[in-house]
């Protein structure tokens, strides 16, 4: 076999304006040796790590102020809902939504989709109709859609795309032409692929055949900045755990007009107005959505993690992973038999990719005994590695904290791999 | 790399490349499906039994190279063996890959996969095949999941 070639020529290390260095003191966790190697963490996509500022986020508000939010008249549960309730102005803000009102807590992207799917759509998908969805999409955007058509004998209709990860409008279009659809739902940024959807274009084609738009953007929220009044969207979701935030926490943006017409989606404390045994009255926005005591600390984690991530600023953290995925792209092409799955033109923040003759899953063993962390798998898009024939990918995901001296880790750990399997 | 080695035996990767009865037994008696919906893999067993004894083994699918030599070499095994002692070897070789017992001698080639005990994610790979093995003895119809 052929030597690994010598450490590229491509030019050396910026950091597109950011201080690398101090980002990553930030993450306790990144300090760390794992089987004896420094950790280098390239799972990102799955989850990302935390910065000290949410951490203690977190500690402060189970050491010092720590209580149940909308209902004590004490002072600690008036400090706990004024910090809960804040962190809900820092989503609408991060998120340029027009009100608090269309902020809804939930646990994660996939109960933020489960929520549209149920109660949006129990309410307005009938026998015949149509859903619409990509072929790139996440199981969490193509099972809730499934099950609702099976409750309500609708359709779910799938645009393709192309063998490099673009989504073919032209088919796109055609499906939202039949008449029948109630609701298009899209991946902003694929988890499986990398793509970037034109999701701007895709909610004016929707728009104008009158059909709404859920996007799920669990996995571009951590790599571009998002505007709900220029996209125009109806319905966005994403997760906490996946923008430097804790785990246990999802938030679905929704059109106020929407939500408001929305039946609840579960019943329970703190979704009420009044209730007696005959009837009951809901709860105003966002509360109706609401119901039972959330994650309390982790909601104002939620805010420490988009403060902190907007102090850095989405650009610069836009440019550095894009500069990042550049290198790391040709640094994988230089490995004979590793092929690149997902080579659209507007691409961000990850690299899968299969290796000849050896299964992703070994890959990802041999990689983590260098201490590089990937993922290997389906990426719970089964749909996406049947379009391309194969059982699983290797991905290595990025986030704002890696550096150029991990991608050659990466590729290092690579060539070890042929080695071994040679 | 040492530690590694010992996972990705010489004999594993050779018959990752090179799998044993690696085809489709028309004739079958028993056939089952093993699916790890952790990763997706799916292989497919096929058994000829006769006067309990099984004649021919063979099996098929996509899976990394410790399903597939585990499967692999699970063929070889089991060829010519009574059906009375699938559950005792397979009862043998769980241990050998989840506990640090020592290797029983009839297990043969097996034991080349005792490496897996250092990799928790990974016995559910070395096992799959066996999983399937069982369920298509039992006849089961619906693919058996490793999960």
């Amino acid at each position: 076999m052929s030597a690994p070639p010598a450490l590229s020529t491509l030019p050396p290390a910026r950091a597109a304006g950011l201080d690398l260095a101090r980002i990553r003191a930030e993450f306790p966790i990144l300090r760390q040796r794992v089987h004896g190697k420094p950790l280098v963490y390239l799972d990102n996509a799955a989850s990302v790590q935390k910065p000290r500022a949410v951490i203690d986020a977190i500690g402060e508000c189970y050491g010092g102020y720590y209580a149940n939010i909308h209902r004590g008249v004490h002072l600690l549960s008036e400090r706990s809902t004024v910090a809960y309730e804040g962190a809900r102005e820092k989503a609408r803000a991060f998120l340029n939504a027009a009100s608090v009102q269309e902020i809804i807590f939930t646990r994660n992207t996939t109960e933020s989709i489960n929520l549209v799917a149920s109660s949006f759509g129990g309410s307005v998908v009938k026998a015949g109709d149509e859903i619409v969805i990509t072929g790139m999409e996440h199981h969490s955007n193509i099972v809730p859609w499934q099950l609702l058509c099976e409750r309500t004998g609708a359709r779910l209709k799938v645009a393709p795309f192309t063998d490099a990860g673009e989504l073919i409008l032209e088919e796109y279009e055609r499906l939202l032409d039949s008449g029948r659809v109630k609701l298009a739902a899209f991946v902003h940024l694929s988890n499986a692929l990398g793509t970037i959807n034109p999701i701007k274009l895709m909610i004016e084609l929707a728009h104008a055949r009158g059909v709404p738009v859920l996007v799920d953007g669990a996995q571009a929220v951590p790599h571009l900045a998002v505007d709900m009044q220029a996209l125009d969207c109806d319905f966005y979701a994403f997760s906490s755990h996946k923008i430097y935030g804790p785990s246990g926490v999802g938030v679905l943006y929704g059109k106020q007009a929407f939500l408001e017409a929305m039946p609840p989606y579960q019943g329970g404390g703190d979704m009420i107005r009044l209730v007696t045994f005959e009837k009951t009255e809901y709860a105003d926005l966002p509360n109706k959505f609401e119901a039972g005591t959330p994650s309390i600390a982790e909601v104002i984690g939620l805010g420490a993690a988009l403060d902190w991530l907007t102090a850095i600023g989405l650009d610069a953290v836009a440019a550095h992973e894009h500069e990042l995925l550049d290198y790391a792209t040709a640094r994988l092409q230089e490995i004979p038999g590793l092929k690149i799955m997902g080579t659209a033109r507007d691409k961000a923040a990850l690299a899968a990719f299969t290796l000849q003759g050896v299964h992703p899953h070994d890959i990802g063993t041999i990689l983590d005994r260098e201490g590089v962390a990937i993922r290997a798998g389906h990426h719970c898009a089964q749909p996406v590695m049947q379009r391309y024939g194969v059982p699983a990918t290797a991905r290595a995901s990025f986030a704002v904290y890696n550096t150029r001296d991990e991608v050659d880790a990466l590729v290092k750990s690579l060539w070890k791999v042929k080695e071994l399997f040679e | 790399m040492s530690d590694l080695r010992d996972l990705y035996q010489e004999v594993i990767l050779d018959h990752n490349k090179r799998p044993r009865n690696f085809r489709i037994l028309p004739q079958s008696t028993h056939k089952a499906d093993g699916i790890n919906p952790l990763c997706g893999d799916r292989i497919s067993v096929y058994l000829d039994v006769e006067d309990g004894v099984i004649k021919d083994i063979a099996f098929q699918g996509a899976g990394c190279a410790i399903s597939s030599a585990s499967a692999s070499l699970m063929t070889e095994a089991l060829k010519g063996k009574p059906v009375a002692e699938v559950e005792h070897l397979f009862e043998a070789f769980h241990n050998v890959v989840t506990t640090d017992c020592e290797c029983p001698r009839g297990l043969g080639k097996l034991s080349v996969l005792a490496g897996v005990r250092d990799y928790p994610s990974r016995v559910k790979c070395a096992t799959l095949a066996w999983h399937a093995v069982r369920a298509a003895l039992e006849r089961h119809t619906e693919p058996v999941a490793t999960e």
